[in-house]
């Protein structure tokens, strides 16, 4: 048996007028869907946020106030994007649920040891990345693991820990068009991204 | 513990073109056996501004359990129990019939009053009112839902309630809450970076969860009503998988501090950190049990990712949850304390398991690929969780004896990371 019910109800209208809650009390608002172009603070930590009191306008839920989140944009460090130097190259690939580092990221990683090494106020974020399959949790966890592993890789290469923060964001970078079970896709997603975040 | 038998539907085409669309719930299987129901127009609906009986009908239909029978035909439309000509719904075949009126109150509210009978016997099974200002006329309904369903059913129902989930549209990662039938879905979270991992404080008022708007994993407590944001652990790597306390007042979390995911707890306020578990493997996705006295976590310290518990204050034995299956994850309990619910890799599929905690008998209840955040309905009835269909994610719910299946799905964007709030007062 198969019966179809379609519940709609007006998510553009309601988002819309949430966010136009949410812009009219810091700026202006320049369009009003996708959010992209606005400019609330970004990361508002744990002050209230600057949302309009009045949720008459809203629907049922009004009782709900969220909030609007936007990144923040970098320079260059130009040794370290030139193209022709290795540390461009900046993802080192896992097998499936491994942790290990496979020999050919060798010299990779030996360059941003020596990087790191003579720039001593460089620091470097190693965010660790594994593929979609499994719980969202268990991955960060997993490619925690991996950051974790290069990160023990420079130590041995001499980097002070005080240069290193390791973190995952697990499946969230992910691919989203991997089919199941195709791991040249999955290969890409099982990476370790070295990044400088004062570039 | 009920038999299971699974049911097999066909997986419904969820195109949808309506582009102002929210959350569209699809039934793709039904109840063995329908209850045909009668819910009669409300008088006073236009005072409201909604038909209330449609909610109400929407809603007992959604469940799987109900036949929603038409009413239009119909000679009269009574508006409460003495007016009602029983003989003109048994020729309708309605088994029963709800009716009702809404009044205006002074003070800008509104009454609506109820009734249920059921109409073989003549008989009276409920009746009530409910108070409420315009704008939450839509609750109203869904509570007055939940006194048919319990009546018709015996168990609660779980109308009045809300769910949580994350939506992937475009760069933008949003974290909604809507109402339990895809209604009134609103933007907590409307973030560049990934927000991952929802979770309803006990008394529905807040919501932890993990967002990289810092570039890593931070946890957050977001009070709802307020839009306050507060970080409760931003340590050095990663901070994630909040999970409350039945009294609201800590949250176990996942802190990454040396180097593998290890169990923490610290104030829901931030602060008091205690670590709970010690491993050399992966510690994570803790929750803790409804009474209180167990974290139940998923580690792969016996080499595969298992199922474990240990004491919620800490430290004594770790004892292994879940044997069969070489990968189960994301423990999550029912209200009483008597199921658990968690995602199986079955031969490549990862699937949602119940497992009876008395009996440790184990049912796999979806037909799998990627399954993963399952959580149960506020009455234990029902799972709701994440699915994909080829490359596009989005939610599903199934009874826990299998046959009662929906989809639910946004008509743009990826849905996934689900949670079951607490039941609205």
């Amino acid at each position: 048996m198969k019966n179809t019910t379609k519940l709609h109800s007006k998510l553009l209208i309601a988002a819309v007028i949430s966010m136009l809650l949410v812009a009219c009390k810091s700026t202006p608002m320049k369009s009003a869907f996708p959010a992209d172009d606005r400019a609330l603070p970004a990361a508002a930590d744990d002050r209230a946020l600057p949302i309009a009191a009045d949720d008459r306008a809203l629907p049922d839920s009004s009782d709900i106030k969220g909030t609007v989140i936007n990144g923040s944009t970098s320079s260059n460090m130009s040794e370290l994007n030139d193209p022709d130097n290795i540390l461009s190259k900046r993802n080192i690939y896992f097998d499936y649920n491994s942790d290990a580092i496979r020999v050919e990221f060798r010299p990779n990683i030996e360059a941003h040891a020596k990087f790191l090494q003579e720039h001593g106020a460089a620091k470097v974020m190693l965010q660790g990345n594994a593929d979609e399959r499994g719980t969202r949790e268990y991955n960060l966890s997993l490619g925690q693991r991996r950051s974790v592993s290069v990160k023990k890789a420079l130590n041995i290469l001499g980097v002070s820990d005080s240069q290193i923060e390791t973190v995952s964001y697990g499946e969230e970078n992910a691919s989203a068009y991997c089919s199941f079970n195709s791991d040249n896709c999955y290969q890409q997603d099982r990476r370790v991204e070295i990044v400088y975040p004062n570039e | 513990m009920h038999i299971f038998r699974l049911v097999i539907f066909l997986v419904v085409g969820l195109f949808s073109f309506a582009a102002n669309a929210a959350l569209d719930i699809e039934i793709t299987g039904g109840g063995a056996q329908q209850t045909p129901i009668a819910v009669v127009p409300f008088s006073g609906n236009k005072s409201v501004k909604h038909d209330m009986e449609k909610i109400i009908s929407d809603d007992l239909y959604r469940s799987g359990l109900f036949r929603s029978l038409n009413t239009q035909g119909m000679a009269s439309w009574p508006t409460n129990v003495s007016e009602i000509k029983y003989a003109e719904w048994a020729a309708l075949q309605a088994q029963a019939v709800v009716m009702g009126n809404i009044t205006p109150l002074p003070g800008g509210q509104f009454k609506a009053s109820y009734q249920l009978v059921d109409v073989f016997k003549q008989q009276l099974l409920a009746a009530g009112d409910e108070t409420f200002k315009a704008k939450h006329v839509r609750l109203a309904a869904h509570k007055i839902a939940d006194v048919v369903y319990e009546k018709l059913t015996g168990h609660p129902g779980t109308f009045a309630s809300r769910i949580a989930y994350v939506k992937k549209l475009g760069a933008r990662h949003y974290l909604y809450i809507a109402d339990s039938d895809g209604y009134n879905p609103q933007a907590l979270v409307n973030s560049s970076e990934p927000v991952i991992s929802p979770a309803w404080s006990p008394d529905g008022s807040k919501m932890a969860y993990v967002s990289f708007e810092k570039k890593k994993p931070i946890v957050f407590v977001h009070t709802l009503k307020t839009g306050s944001r507060k970080i409760v652990a931003n340590y050095k790597g990663n901070n994630s998988a909040p999970a409350w306390s039945p009294d609201g007042k800590k949250l176990a979390i996942v802190l990454t501090y040396g180097a593998n995911s290890q169990i923490f707890t610290i104030n829901a306020t931030g602060g008091g950190l205690k670590r709970i578990a010690r491993s050399r493997g992966i510690d994570t996705e803790p929750v803790f049990s409804p009474d209180g006295n167990w974290i139940y976590f998923t580690s792969d310290r016996g080499g595969r990712p298992q199922i474990y518990k240990i004491r919620a204050t800490g430290g004594g034995r770790v004892s292994r949850v879940t044997f069969n299956g070489a990968y189960n994850a994301s423990p999550r309990f029912s209200a009483d304390g008597k199921m658990l619910t968690y995602i199986r890799n079955d031969g490549g599929q990862f699937k949602v398991a119940i497992q009876d905690l008395a009996s440790g008998q184990v049912q796999l209840l979806s037909t799998g690929g990627q399954d993963e955040s399952p959580s149960f309905s506020p009455n234990g009835r029902v799972v709701l969780y994440a699915t994909k269909k080829g490359l596009r994610s989005s939610l599903a719910s199934v009874s826990i004896d299998g046959r009662v299946r929906q989809s639910l799905s946004e008509a743009r964007g990826d849905v996934r990371e689900s949670a079951w709030g607490p039941m609205l007062k």
